[in-house]
């Protein structure tokens, strides 16, 4: 019988394996778990980005959709996983977000886990109604200060990117507008394009298309420089909106505990998959474009958790909405 | 003219080798997740979408479009053979072809679903084609009142879907309105009927709800009376429709045809609304409404091609807008951007290809399926034959790995085991799963659209009434409110008159 050979000669490379572990990972294909539903523009970012991350790393990634809570519960599992590397979680800005629109997160944000590296970060964009009525968006700011009260603002849901740029939007421009919380993107953007709503500010992911098709209108990015897809946009921040500064920003994450060997292998991958000429027009295709490998490194994704978490505190804690 | 030449470059798209087999693939593994029960195909498409990034786009979509519109039409077979909707499309076919089995008459059911769902497929896969711009316009001008005033028809409606008690049905509704509320309310963040379980946050599984009712719940009356089940098989006579049967269908295949066309293009939930629809009007029209409950052919053909037709058109919103009215729709688009097509109002012009491609391939398909689909109702009902101890054990577990494969929740399998029990209950109570099923959907969708429109009305409730669409449906309502209770008024009335007589 081959059997008990064959079960010797497991034993045998298993401790062999175990105090190598880290040079010799990854043995076995890797989960990233994606807090979001299959075919989100979180979702669509992570498979981009796992398929050239697997060429590199030489196994299968393989993306696990745990949607539900504003990717809270994702999170939460992979806050639990073994810190072994092979699961590893992708999620944006609401990382950062949740941990102070949850009051009772069943994990520590800041400590329970590790950082791989930033992906890309989303920029975001001021649009409206198509017919709505000012030219620019010097005539838009005093055209919203004027009408504030008549005027409504879309967003997809407590959390999400519309819901956090349409709070900066509000704060920046000191109105209190009626906002109308939809379920998703979808449906909120379908109301805009009927021009149920007047106001949305969303990730490029989802508006560029619809701004080129002339459905609806855009006035102004959220980034701190012009986007070269709409270079005859001006940016919130040169129009004398202070501060306004917004991007969707996604980062890979381990469990806390995955050895620091693991987590550089996994930058490197990130690094590579990043300067993909395919990952980088997927992503010009969609208004984005992939972080610099500087940004897809531990430190930079630990330092840009703890300022992000540090600045939306405030911006959350004034609007008095909590998702618990 | 335009249409011709576009529908001809879509042929040639379509009916290219590769984007045949593609399409003969997407249809068969929906089938066949149709047919698993709890396995759908919004799971299905989720595992398959990685092998897509490999083929050409239009490949890719036409298979996944093709698991799509086979999944539906696999749901029927399993509501048909075992009481197992795993869509909520399939829930009402559930009601009345499950009892045309329990008669005997599976092959019948199934063969008449098979063949409203192609007519079906057909004419509205015309419609997407003429219409799809204009229709776009007309969705657009939805908004939440008239959603809202939609939804209330749709409730309305939901009664004449119980053939025992209105009472009973009025009560069923509400608790499916109460158990639409559990998870976070989307306007204020609170969760509500949670229990403090974060895996509730976004409220219960449909899946897992519907598995339960009705799934569950029948297997375990099976076990009680094995004996009923024998019936089943030993009456089957024929399994073909008889000539006149085939007769029966046309207008129910025809009417749900329209209603599925028209209440497909709303991308908000109106496409869960149209085999609901279309079972209350056939009800309502039949001159032996009695039957309906008890196995009537056209409580099948009416719902099922309204179904299938809605399925087809749901397609509208995405192609014209690149808005997903659906889960199955977002990943189709999530498909779409990997591939490098990002979905929007251009996707027609940029696209031509894709688009017609799409269009003609759905036609294919449905041919497809009908083929596949009429030999295969022999195997079908001899699978009900399989002893039942050997079959239960193998659909609960299918059950499970469907259920649970949505969205890798355990929560969800507790809510299966749950809501089989209370179906369960609810079955010696004598209260019909479906006006259950109708609120839980219909519920979450009707709040959610009143306190959007009241917002965005500024608190002024006449906005209901002062929006033409909102108000027609209103008006609506009220009519079938009016054509529901006046039979059982009238009833109520020769009741006491024939009891004074005595």
């Amino acid at each position: 019988m081959a059997y008990p050979r064959l079960i010797g000669a497991l034993c045998a490379t298993t401790m062999l394996v175990a105090p190598a572990f880290a040079q010799d990972w990854p043995q076995r294909q890797i989960t990233m778990v994606v807090p979001f539903s299959a075919g989100g523009p979180t979702d669509t970012v992570a498979r981009m980005v796992a398929e050239r991350m697997s060429a590199d790393l030489g196994q299968q990634i393989i993306i696990e959709n745990i949607g539900g809570a504003g990717g809270t519960l994702g999170a939460g599992n992979v806050a639990k996983a073994d810190a072994d590397g092979y699961t590893v979680l992708l999620h944006h800005i609401g990382m950062a977000t949740s941990a102070t629109l949850y009051r009772n997160l069943a994990y520590d944000t800041l400590d329970a886990f590790e950082y791989v590296g930033l992906v890309t970060e989303v920029p975001m964009v001021v649009v409206s109604r198509k017919d709505f009525e000012p030219k620019d968006f010097k005539e838009f700011i005093s055209y919203v200060k004027d009408n504030a009260d008549n005027l409504t603002l879309a967003n997809a849901g407590i959390g999400s990117a519309s819901h956090l740029c349409g709070m900066m939007l509000m704060s920046a421009l000191d109105v209190q507008l009626v906002t109308v919380p939809y379920k998703g993107t979808g449906p909120a953007m379908t109301d805009l394009l009927g021009g149920q709503t007047d106001l949305m500010c969303d990730q490029t992911t989802n508006t560029t298309q619809q701004i080129k098709g002339g459905t609806i209108k855009a006035y102004a990015v959220t980034t701190p420089e012009r986007l070269e897809l709409f270079a005859d946009l001006p940016t919130a921040m040169e129009s004398g909106l202070d501060g306004f500064d917004v991007s969707i920003w996604h980062g890979i994450y381990t469990p806390k505990g995955t050895p620091a060997e693991v987590n550089e292998r996994l930058s490197k991958a990130l690094q590579a998959a990043l300067a993909d000429e395919g990952v980088i027009k997927a992503m010009a295709d969609l208004g984005t474009a992939p972080s610099p490998a500087g940004d897809a490194t531990p430190e930079a994704l630990k330092t840009k958790l703890e300022t992000e978490i540090a600045r939306w505190k405030p911006v959350i804690e004034a609007a008095g909405v909590y998702a618990d | 003219m335009d249409l011709i030449s576009n529908l001809a470059l879509g042929f040639s798209v379509a009916s290219s080798f590769a984007n045949l087999a593609f399409c003969l693939i997407g249809v068969l593994l929906g089938t066949l997740i149709g047919v698993l029960p709890g396995i759908g195909a919004t799971a299905t498409i989720a595992m398959l979408l990685p092998i897509t990034f490999q083929l050409e786009p239009v490949s890719s979509l036409i298979m996944l479009a093709g698991i799509y519109y086979g999944a539906q039409y696999g749901g029927s077979t399993t509501a048909i053979l075992i009481n197992m909707p795993g869509e909520s499309s399939s829930a009402v076919t559930a009601i009345d072809g499950y009892q045309m089995a329990r008669k005997g008459r599976a092959g019948t059911a199934l063969a008449v679903a098979a063949l409203g769902s192609f007519f079906a497929g057909t004419v509205s896969t015309f419609l997407v084609a003429i219409f799809a711009p204009p229709l776009t316009e007309v969705a657009l001008k939805f908004g939440a009142a008239e959603y809202f005033s939609l939804m209330v028809m749709g409730l309305v409606m939901s009664v004449a879907l119980a053939h025992g008690s209105v009472v009973k049905a009025l009560a069923m509704v509400v608790l499916g309105l109460l158990l639409g509320l559990v998870g976070t309310d989307i306007y204020t963040g609170a969760p509500r009927f949670t229990m403090g379980i974060t895996q509730y946050a976004d409220g219960l599984n449909f899946v897992a709800v519907a598995v339960g009712v009705f799934g569950i719940a029948e297997i375990l009356r099976n076990l009680e009376d094995e004996h009923d089940r024998e019936v089943m098989t030993k009456n089957i006579t024929r399994l073909f429709p008889t000539r006149q049967e085939l007769k029966q269908m046309i207008g129910p295949v025809l009417r749900g045809t329209g209603v599925g066309s028209v209440l497909g293009i709303l991308p908000g939930g109106g496409a869960i609304l149209a085999s609901f629809a279309s079972y209350t009007v056939e009800k309502k029209l039949s001159a032996h409404p009695e039957e309906f409950g008890q196995g009537a052919l056209a409580g099948v053909a009416g719902p099922e091609s309204a179904n299938n037709a809605g399925a087809q058109t749901s397609f509208i919103p995405l192609l014209t807008l690149g808005i997903p009215a659906n889960p199955v729709m977002a990943l189709m688009i999530g498909a779409m951007i990997i591939q490098g097509i990002v979905p929007g109002p251009n996707v027609v012009s940029e696209q031509p290809r894709l688009f017609w491609g799409i269009i003609a391939s759905m036609w294919i398909g449905n041919l497809m399926l009908v083929v596949l689909n009429l030999p295969l109702i022999g195997l079908w009902v001899r699978l009900l034959t399989v002893p039942y101890y050997v079959l239960f054990p193998i659909i609960m577990a299918m059950c499970s790995i469907g259920v649970y494969s949505v969205a890798s929740n355990t929560y969800d399998l507790f809510a299966v085991a749950f809501f089989g029990l209370l179906g369960y209950v609810m079955s010696k109570l004598r209260c019909e799963p479906a006006p259950l099923l109708l609120g839980f959907v219909l519920g979450p969708l009707l709040e959610e659209n009143l306190r959007r429109a009241m917002i965005l009305s500024r608190g002024d409730p006449t906005t209901f009434l002062t929006r033409p669409i909102s108000a027609t449906l209103l008006l609506l309502s009220l009519g079938v409110l009016i054509l529901v209770f006046m039979p059982q008024i009238r009833k109520r009335r020769d009741e006491v008159f024939t009891e004074s007589d005595a």
